[in-house]
């Protein structure tokens, strides 16, 4: 009986140590959640507080909490500034195929074209292109700066 | 902008002996013993040689044209072109009446003799293949064009000695347009080029100014397809090698991409899309009639037909994931056939109909593949950190497609080439290009 609790104790320390090690690997590579990046390293803005971008998991093209996050305070600010156009410019990372990864880009920038019009954005105001793999932000072959060529950012047409 | 490349070739046969084919080589496993064949350079007269020599700039023509012949030779991976070094007869003597027991000392099985004549601003090439062991000539041709398409009589030669001992149609006078790239990965400066499929005569068919992406050649002619992002709008466009003519033919309310031609030419099947969903679409040449071929929610794209034009195939990731698909040409019974581990991508019907050639990318690796038709008999043929984009050799004996290298996290290490390799797996070669290239796609023989 005691020899088991001696087993039980040492068993959740080590647990421990594995979630703690665990965190701490997570904390090197602290601008990734899963694999979709949460940095600001190629973040640019279209006005004060309003990130120009958001970032995709790989494959996918469904919105995260913070991508909407950021697509909400840009929909305000294009209310404000109802002169302003944008293109969405949507991108994928190189690890794909090249006419797969135009279609996907093309689907990331419309995701992002849905959710602006939903906050009352009108599409005449949006256009939309892929560019596939074919203009990452980032040179690297590694997860991180695949992480960031993921994307869809939004520019001024105007 | 090309100009027309002017070939006659009046072929004339002085001889041909079909009834002893003692020589044989078996293309369709990997080939671990090449035929060993002897390419004796072609003999040329001084007074042809001297005209030559002004117009074309080449020291001796004749042998000049050899060595097109045994590098082609030696690429094929079936043969074994033997070391001039060794070669006994004189290349006159031997063009007339070979002494084998000097070209069998020397372990040649076949050979290849010629002569070059210059006469009225015209070249004219004789050459015949010789069966070394039974002492019999087993093909003579001949041919006249213009001095500048020397090197493609080198390709024609090459075809006609790779028909005669295979069985099967060449692959050597043929070209290869690609996408020639240059600069950072960030800011990649991409052009149209093509090129002779040994690597020479490159030509650039565009400046550079805007994005373009997959060429494919017409099946039947010298026209190509490709994407341009002329005027940031990607769209399909029509090249006319000969002319230079460029139109845009999918102009869409939206991208199109993924271009290619039906086998008779007169088609163009592409994606289009438009509010996140890419469509399989065609338009016809002629009377500009455009049809939807799928209608799925999912990604469609990267479209093949078969090369009788009944079936596609397609990618698509309906599934969930990239998987590979067929359909009959109508948009019916759509069948996925690709079922193995991993994302599966750029299907292309081989031009003898029976094998799809495929991407795979499993576990971080990618794999230039092959599988019948209906899925089955999958085979990998080539693993690497980064490969995609096959495209077939008119023969369907090789596929040529790009690889990528890795880059460091500054950008550096990065490189993108063509590569061959033969269906068998074996074989695999680096084809040269003079800058980094890209999405290859082969063109039918140029002569027949």
């Amino acid at each position: 009986m005691k020899l088991s609790k001696i087993f039980k104790n040492a068993f959740l320390i080590m647990l421990t140590g594995l979630v703690l090690s665990a965190c701490a690997t997570k904390k090197v590579t602290n601008q990734m959640q899963g694999d979709v990046y949460t940095g600001k390293d190629t973040v640019e803005y279209l006005a004060s507080g309003v990130a120009d971008r958001v970032f995709f998991a790989t494959n996918e093209s469904v919105l995260t909490t913070a991508s909407r996050e950021t697509l909400r305070k840009q929909a305000a600010w294009l209310r404000k500034n109802s002169k302003i156009n944008v293109v969405l410019e949507g991108h994928a990372d190189e690890r794909g195929t090249r006419e797969y990864n135009l279609a996907l880009g093309e689907r990331r920038a419309n995701s992002v074209k849905d959710y602006l019009m939903t906050y009352g954005i009108s599409g005449n105001r949006i256009s939309v292109i892929s560019y596939g793999k074919e203009r990452p932000v980032d040179s690297g072959s590694n997860p991180l700066a695949w992480s960031k060529n993921r994307r869809s950012v939004t520019v001024k047409a105007n | 902008m090309i100009r027309r490349i002017k070939l006659i070739i009046i072929f004339f046969l002085i001889y041909t002996n079909h009834a002893l084919a003692l020589i044989e080589v078996d293309i369709t496993r990997g080939n671990l013993n090449p035929l060993p064949i002897a390419v004796s350079p072609l003999s040329i007269d001084k007074e042809s040689n001297d005209g030559l020599k002004k117009i074309l700039k080449v020291k001796n023509i004749g042998s000049e044209i050899s060595k097109v012949v045994e590098n082609n030779l030696l690429t094929s991976g079936l043969f074994n072109p033997l070391s001039k070094d060794a070669f006994l007869q004189k290349a006159d003597i031997a063009h007339l009446k070979p002494r084998f027991e000097d070209w069998a000392l020397i372990k040649a099985q076949a050979l290849i003799t010629g002569k070059v004549i210059f006469k009225n601003d015209k070249l004219r090439v004789e050459f015949r293949l010789w069966d070394v062991l039974a002492g019999k000539e087993m093909m003579a041709l001949a041919f006249t064009t213009v001095p500048t398409n020397w090197r493609r009589v080198g390709h024609i030669i090459t075809d006609k000695v790779y028909e005669r001992l295979t069985g099967e149609k060449g692959y050597f006078d043929t070209r290869i347009i690609y996408v020639a790239e240059e600069g950072p990965k960030t800011q990649r400066v991409k052009k149209l080029a093509i090129m002779d499929q040994d690597g020479f005569n490159t030509k650039y068919l565009t400046l550079g100014n805007e994005l373009v992406l997959t060429p494919r050649f017409n099946p039947t002619n010298q026209m190509v397809t490709y994407l341009s992002y002329f005027r940031n709008l990607p769209r399909v466009y029509l090249l006319d090698i000969e002319t230079g003519v460029q139109e845009v033919v999918g102009d869409f309310p939206g991208m199109t991409f993924a271009p290619r031609f039906s086998p008779d030419g007169k088609k163009i099947i592409m994606s289009f899309a438009m509010d996140g969903n890419s469509e399989i679409y065609t338009m016809d040449l002629e009377n500009r009639i455009v049809e939807k071929i799928t209608n799925h929610p999912s990604i469609d794209t990267s479209p093949s037909y078969s090369p009788d034009g009944k079936y596609i195939c397609f990618n698509s990731d309906r599934s969930g994931y990239q998987q590979i698909y067929i359909m009959r040409s109508d948009g019916s019974k759509v069948k996925r056939i690709s079922f193995g581990k991993g994302l599966y991508g750029t299907p292309v019907w081989s031009p003898r109909g029976d094998l799809i050639a495929f991407t795979k990318l499993h576990k971080g690796k990618f794999y230039i593949g092959v599988m019948r038709t209906d899925g089955s008999g999958e085979r990998l043929l080539t693993e690497n950190y980064y490969q995609e984009a096959p495209s077939w050799s008119p023969n369907g004996r090789v596929l040529i497609f790009y690889r990528e290298t890795k880059s460091d996290s500054e950008g550096k290490g990065f490189s993108a080439k063509l590569w061959s390799i033969d269906l068998t797996g074996y074989n695999e070669r680096l084809v040269d290009t003079e800058s980094d290239a890209s999405d290859p796609s082969w063109s039918s023989l140029l002569s027949n």
